[in-house]
């Protein structure tokens, strides 16, 4: 029990706009454990988002409670670390002052901040470029950067949402050997956003599958692939029957909301 | 191929002025028209000359730039928190919005009688003039470049630890900062414009003194030379603005370059 880290009880999300009322997620629970590597796949707009939006505390629920450690979270924190998929490095700040960033809100000193933005330098690989400007990288270094600068703060969970959806293929897989790499070394918890099944297979330890509109957790699988994760694992026949599980639900799940409809 | 670029830009802005200068001395030196109504440039550049032989040329320029560069410094120590205010807090919005768009359409020429009752003739006068003509469009573009501010970055740092103070301090205001001085390059050039406003009545110096009282002895070249002395002020100051900018925001994109 005491290994849970994050827990989501009867998640609900409902939106109110002028097209009315819109539930983005509806009753979700799931669990993470400490340094489990945890992916949620799902269909475009099927309110995954919204869901680690919540979790990160930039959104408030309607109801439902998000327990950090069994406590429950208000607003965001450095301890519920955030990745986007759109980078959001401030443009002004060199590689390195970016990576310090969190550390500098906290108020730990210049050199001290230096010391520890190195060991993440080191850690994405981005040695060389620390007063580089975001606007001279290309878009796998600027996610290096924003994994760099989530983790200095050494948050007690890693939030990532489709961090890797707007790079080319070739980047994708190398970025998602570093994340599984820098999973392996720090054992930081995470938990990871997609809507690309294989990314979800080849990365996460436990996928949970959801639903479309309105968002809910229709199924969770253990995947049972080596420790290390390479790209090697995208052609081992447990990839394959994950995938093929998981391909599945969601063409059930698709078939099911094409009745209800 | 980039520095290729820029200088034709630089070319085409060099021709335009060459085009109009060119029209100028053909519609003077031709005859085409009085030497009342379109002195030549040469009369102008005597004229010019003349005013910095007397010693008017740099006492004028410099009177007129410390009105407008003083009021609309004032216009900018005001706008600036007023205008970053609006943008973060909407009940400070719904409360001040109204007024400045009031304000906003107000004629600033038909302020000066006011001006002149409570602040008498001397310098706030003109100070104040400024003001009033910049100050209101100033909040409002603040207000505005503030508010375009990504709220990702803004997310971001919340993210990270930031609080409210440091989101401000940190992320709102450098990411502004390329915004602000587009604003502040703008309100600087109508400024310029309600020079001859402020100097319309009660005072004694200034290039938009030097314009109307020009226009009563129909001294078109007098006119002329400050409507170019204006000119190459403003053109001087936007250079000025831009390069700051490049120097307070060197990370900033701009399309141009
Ligand atoms: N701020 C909002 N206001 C109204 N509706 C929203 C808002 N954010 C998301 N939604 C709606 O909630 C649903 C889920 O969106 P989102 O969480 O972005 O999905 P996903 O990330 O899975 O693509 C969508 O139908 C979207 O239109
Ligand atoms: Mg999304």
């Amino acid at each position: 029990m005491s290994d849970i880290k994050l827990q989501a009880i009867d998640l609900t999300k409902k939106f109110y706009g002028t097209a009315g009322e819109v539930v983005a997620i509806e009753n979700v629970n799931l669990t993470v454990k400490e340094s489990e590597f945890v992916m949620i796949v799902g269909p475009s707009g099927c309110g995954k988002t919204t869901l680690i939006n919540l979790i990160g505390g930039l959104e408030e629920q309607t109801s439902g409670e998000i327990l950090l450690d069994g406590q429950p979270v208000k607003g965001p924190g450095p301890e519920r670390g955030m990745v986007f998929q759109g980078y959001s490095l401030f443009p002004w700040l060199t590689v390195q002052k970016n990576i310090e960033f969190g550390l500098k809100m906290k108020g730990i000193s210049k050199s001290e901040r230096a010391e520890q933005a190195k060991k993440y330098i080191e850690l994405v690989g981005l040695n060389g470029f620390e007063n580089a400007l975001p606007k001279q990288l290309s878009g796998g270094m600027k996610q290096r950067v924003a994994i760099a600068r989530t983790l200095a703060n050494e948050p007690e969970i890693l939030l990532m949402d489709e961090p890797f959806g707007a790079l080319d293929a070739q980047t994708r897989v190398v970025m998602q050997e570093l994340l599984a790499d820098i999973s392996q070394k720090t054992r930081t918890t995470i938990l990871f956003i997609t809507h690309d099944i294989d990314e979800a297979v080849l990365l996460g330890e436990r996928v949970y599958v959801m639903s479309r509109r309105p968002g809910t957790i229709r199924d969770v699988l253990d995947v049972n692939l080596p420790e290390i994760r390479t790209h090697d694992c995208l052609v081992l026949p447990e990839f394959l029957e994950a995938k093929k599980k998981i391909m599945d639900m969601l063409w059930q799940e698709s078939q099911d909301a094409a009745l209800s409809r | 191929m980039k520095k290729h670029k820029l200088s034709l830009y630089q070319l085409l802005s060099l021709l335009c002025f060459c085009l109009i200068i060119a029209a100028w001395c053909i519609l003077t030196f031709g005859g085409f028209v009085s030497d009342l109504f379109l002195p030549s440039p040469l009369e102008v550049v005597r004229k010019i000359g003349q005013m910095y032989r007397e010693g008017t040329l740099w006492a004028n320029c410099y009177e007129s730039t410390k009105r407008v560069v003083v009021g609309w410094i004032w216009s900018v120590i005001v706008a600036l928190p007023v205008g970053m205010l609006m943008a973060n807090s909407k009940k400070f919005a719904a409360f001040i919005q109204p007024i400045i768009e009031f304000a906003r359409y107000l004629p600033v020429v038909a302020l000066v009688p006011l001006t002149l009752l409570y602040l008498g003739i001397g310098e706030s006068q003109k100070y104040t003039i400024i003001f009033l003509g910049t100050f209101f469009q100033l909040v409002l573009m603040v207000c505005d470049t503030v508010s375009s501010v990504d709220q990702n970055l803004i997310n971001a740092a919340r993210t990270l630890g930031a609080g409210r103070w440091q989101i401000y301090r940190e992320v709102i205001f450098p990411a502004s900062l390329p915004g602000l001085m587009d604003d502040f390059r703008l309100t600087i050039g109508w400024a310029w414009t309600y020079l001859v406003v402020a100097e319309m009545v009660a005072a004694s110096n200034g290039l938009g003194y030097m314009i109307l009282r020009s226009q009563r002895y129909l001294a078109t070249d007098t006119i002329f030379a400050g409507l170019i002395l204006i000119g190459l002020i403003g053109l001087i100051t936007d250079f000025l603005f831009r390069v700051l900018t490049r120097i307070v925001a060197p990370w900033h994109e701009r399309l141009s370059d």
